[in-house]
């Protein structure tokens, strides 16, 4: 196995050299690097298509970049797939579900897939349908599910087989503020308790309050990246990634929308 | 264009009125029992249209669905009255007052029945309008939800399969029925259904007793249908448009209890669970078990019955062929919830031998019940080892091979949640091309089993049936085995790239 990307005793938990992706002409990630140091609560925010849903989709195995590699632990993603998989729990967004199956089942499955145990596996799903909130629809076909408690089950979906890596796109998009103190709970304990997170995320606030560490992409490329505090350097992450990115509207804006 | 489109349907409407009004002066010609047999069944006709058409078509269209004026606060009475005036504008509600007042037509040569019927068909069309609107109302919340949706959708396909069946005895029927129609419309006569229908006929002959009786019928169906619909839209104003199946609770495993806790055993019992809940794979669950049906009436109907047992066998093995071969679409069919096997580092053996593992179990015992079945009604029990034979050769060689195509090809399959007659746009030719190669590939591959049979069968010694069997069962399971060796392969190589293209096509 390569170990050239793992400097140090410590390989990071996730270490990205030269990803690059591009979709026809319209280049949607141009060749990042980025380390996620083990045990932290790692940020990635941009601008809506910055190209953070594709990084993350070729870190975690599930598109095939152009060029570049990844290594999560020290373990070559696009190497050895199944061995990377093992150490990484993943919610995506912008994929369906299998939404024909209940939620209970749902989870199961995913456990299952990984190969684990039966028991261990109903443990589990009964541990995290309760903390989610989910244990009264447990029964109920995800189809019927409202948006964020599909976004819950997902993300059970990903914690079933308690990996070292959590990559959770989108995690609060549409979860209600309850659910998301609880995610935020289960998150910040399996941090402590050793675990990394990557969290893409659009909400400035949330990103500066609970990740210790952030990278700002836009249009594919990393323009920041560090601890929060490093980043942001006294500024607030908001103003600090307006400044970053760019592209406020100077103008007037709708002049037809004054009520006055 | 929606102009365009009521015009068109006003000319039409137009057209069928036209066609009614000189059959009804025609018929107008004949005896007042003829006139009333006639047109008591033509109107009982159009009140089931009424009935049937609305809920059928909100499946698709839900132009009278009460759920769109819950936001609105209307008064009941004035809302059940607009609603029931506004149908009249519409073309079909139009079309039915003329018409059904246009029955006064075929009584000129009995003015006194011509009046009677002017006021019965004003009250005819309103029982139309009211029917429509109550069952729309009762129906409502039900339309909206997914499950109406999913079955609606499976079960209207079996009328369509068995069409040819259906329409050779209907033909076969109504030879007998020419009898039968007058008995058939006094019985109508009362009922809801045909009751207003029939008061102007009895006017004619006399029966003034009958008449009273028939429009208190008449006139008690219009009110219970006023009512039910009033209460059915009251509740419908307050319910919101789409509530969700009740909530349930864990402990319902279903198929994940049958199937071993294995990354197999769990992506078999998946795809089980798909094959009952999905109607994309329920409708071909539907279908493939009434094509052996299909096959012995038409072998019925041109060689008798003696080949009963035979034709039900041998379709058998295309029902259990069609079940194993829609395993080549699975990835297309799963879509981007694909992403959870590639996430999950499923290895392909695992995802290979789980979808064959349930569509082999299905039509396996499709095939081997028709068999069973065919060799029972046809008393040919000595040639069973032969379709059995071409059976399990059919099932292994049409999984193998599927479980090869399914990780190099992707096509257009419905989403989802879409029904599964919905056709995508895109260019379908080359997927046709991959099916049809499919297709060939395991004709070529079940040669020596299909040869073995068909002697069997022609020269109706067992010993072949017996070597057919033999050689299906080794040949069938070696394909198989090569098969989801070679498809897990490829599917190693490959998933990313399954996963890319199938969400290019969303
Ligand atoms: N399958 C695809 N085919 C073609 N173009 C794609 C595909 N997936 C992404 N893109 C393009 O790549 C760019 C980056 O998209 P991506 O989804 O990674 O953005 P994002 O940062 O996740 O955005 P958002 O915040 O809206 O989720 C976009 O311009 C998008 O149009
Ligand atoms: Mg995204």
């Amino acid at each position: 196995m390569s170990d050239r990307a793992a400097p140090g005793q410590r390989p990071p938990a996730l270490a990205i050299r030269g990803l690059a992706k591009r979709f026809g002409s319209k280049v949607a990630v141009n060749s990042i690097f980025l380390d996620v140091p083990a045990g932290s609560f790692y940020g990635l925010v941009g601008p809506n298509g910055a190209g953070k849903t594709t990084s993350l989709s070729m870190a975690t195995g599930l598109l095939r970049p152009d060029a570049g590699q990844v290594w999560v632990h020290g373990v070559d993603v696009w190497g050895s797939p199944l061995e990377a998989k093992r150490l990484m729990g993943l919610l995506p967004d912008g994929v369906r579900l299998f939404d024909r199956l209940t939620g209970e089942q749902l989870v199961t499955y995913a456990g299952l897939l990984r190969g684990m145990d039966k028991d261990t596996v109903a443990d589990r799903v009964k541990d995290l349908l309760a903390t989610l909130d989910l244990a009264k629809d447990a029964g109920t076909l995800v189809v019927d599910y409202s948006a964020g408690m599909t976004k819950k089950i997902a993300l059970a979906s990903a914690l079933i087989h308690a990996p070292r890596l959590l990559v959770l796109d989108e995690p609060f998009e549409s979860v209600d503020p309850v659910s998301a103190a609880n995610i935020k709970d289960i998150l910040n304990s399996y941090v402590e308790s050793g675990g990394t997170v990557i969290v893409s995320s659009h909400v400035m606030d949330l990103v500066q309050r609970m990740c210790d560490h952030v990278a700002v992409i836009a249009g594919g490329n990393v323009l920041a990246a560090g601890t929060v505090d490093e980043v942001r350097g006294g500024l607030s992450l908001e103003d600090k990634f307006v400044e970053l990115v760019g592209g406020r509207n100077q103008t007037a804006g709708l002049q037809w929308l004054r009520t006055s | 264009m929606q102009v365009v489109g009521l015009v068109i349907g006003g000319l039409y409407g137009l057209g069928i009125l036209a066609m009614v009004m000189v059959g009804l002066v025609a018929l107008g010609a004949q005896g007042p029992e003829a006139i009333g047999t006639v047109i008591v069944l033509a109107g009982s006709a159009l009140f089931l249209g009424w009935l049937i058409i609305p809920v059928v078509a909100s499946g698709l269209d839900m132009t009278l669905d009460p759920a769109r004026f819950t936001t609105y606060s209307i008064p009941m009475k004035s809302l059940l009255a607009g609603l029931a005036l506004s149908s009249f504008i519409g073309v079909p509600g139009a079309v039915t007052l003329l018409a059904t007042v246009g029955t006064a037509a075929a009584w000129w040569q009995h003015p006194l029945s011509a009046l009677v019927a002017v006021l019965c068909g004003a009250l005819a069309a309103l029982t139309c309008i009211v029917a429509s609107r109550a069952i729309t109302a009762a129906s409502a919340s039900l339309a909206s939800s997914r499950k109406f949706k999913d079955f609606s959708g499976m079960v209207l396909l079996v009328p369509l399969i068995l069409l040819g069946p259906i329409i050779t005895g209907v033909t076969a029927g109504i030879q007998d029925l020419q009898e039968y129609l007058p008995s058939l419309a006094n019985t109508l006569s009362w009922t809801p259904l045909g009751a207003v229908w029939a008061v102007p006929a009895e006017v004619a002959a006399g029966h003034w007793v009958l008449a009273g009786a028939k429009l208190v019928i008449a006139l008690a169906a219009v009110a219970a249908l006023t009512l039910i619909w009033k209460i059915c839209l009251a509740k419908a104003l307050v319910t919101p448009a789409y509530a969700g199946s009740s909530r349930r609770s864990a402990g319902h495993m279903g198929f994940f209890k049958l199937f071993a806790a294995t990354p197999t055993g769990a992506v078999a019992a998946r795809s089980m669970t798909y094959w009952f809940r999905d109607p994309r794979y329920g409708t071909g669950l539907i279908m493939a078990p009434l094509l052996p049906l299909v096959f012995v009436f038409a072998g019925s109907q041109a060689a008798g019955t003696g080949s009963l047992g035979i034709t039900l066998g041998l379709g058998g093995v295309l029902a259990a062929f069609l079940i194993v071969w829609s395993i080549s679409s699975d990835i297309s069919y799963d879509n981007t919830a694909f992403a959870l096997h590639l996430a999950a580092g499923v290895s392909g053996t695992a995802d290979r031998s789980g979808r064959a593992l349930a569509a082999g179990t299905l039509g396996l015992l499709l095939g081997v019940l028709y068999a069973v079945v065919g060799a029972g009604i046809g008393g040919s029990w000595a040639l069973l080892p032969a379709t059995l034979g071409l059976t399990i050769g059919v099932v292994g060689s049409a999984l193998g091979l599927a479980s090869v195509f399914s990780s190099r090809f992707t096509m257009n399959a419905p989403l989802p949640g879409d029904s599964p007659m919905k056709s995508r746009p895109g260019n379908n030719f080359p997927a046709m091309l991959v099916q049809l190669a499919g297709f060939a590939g395991v004709g070529v591959l079940i040669v020596p089993e299909l040869v073995l049979t068909i002697i069997a069968l022609a020269t109706h010694q067992p010993l072949f049936g017996w070597i057919s069997l033999a050689v299906g069962v080794v040949l069938g399971g070696a394909l198989l085995l090569a098969g989801i060796r070679m498809g897990a392969g490829q599917y190693n190589r490959r998933a990313p790239e399954l996963l890319l293209a199938v969400s290019a096509d969303r």
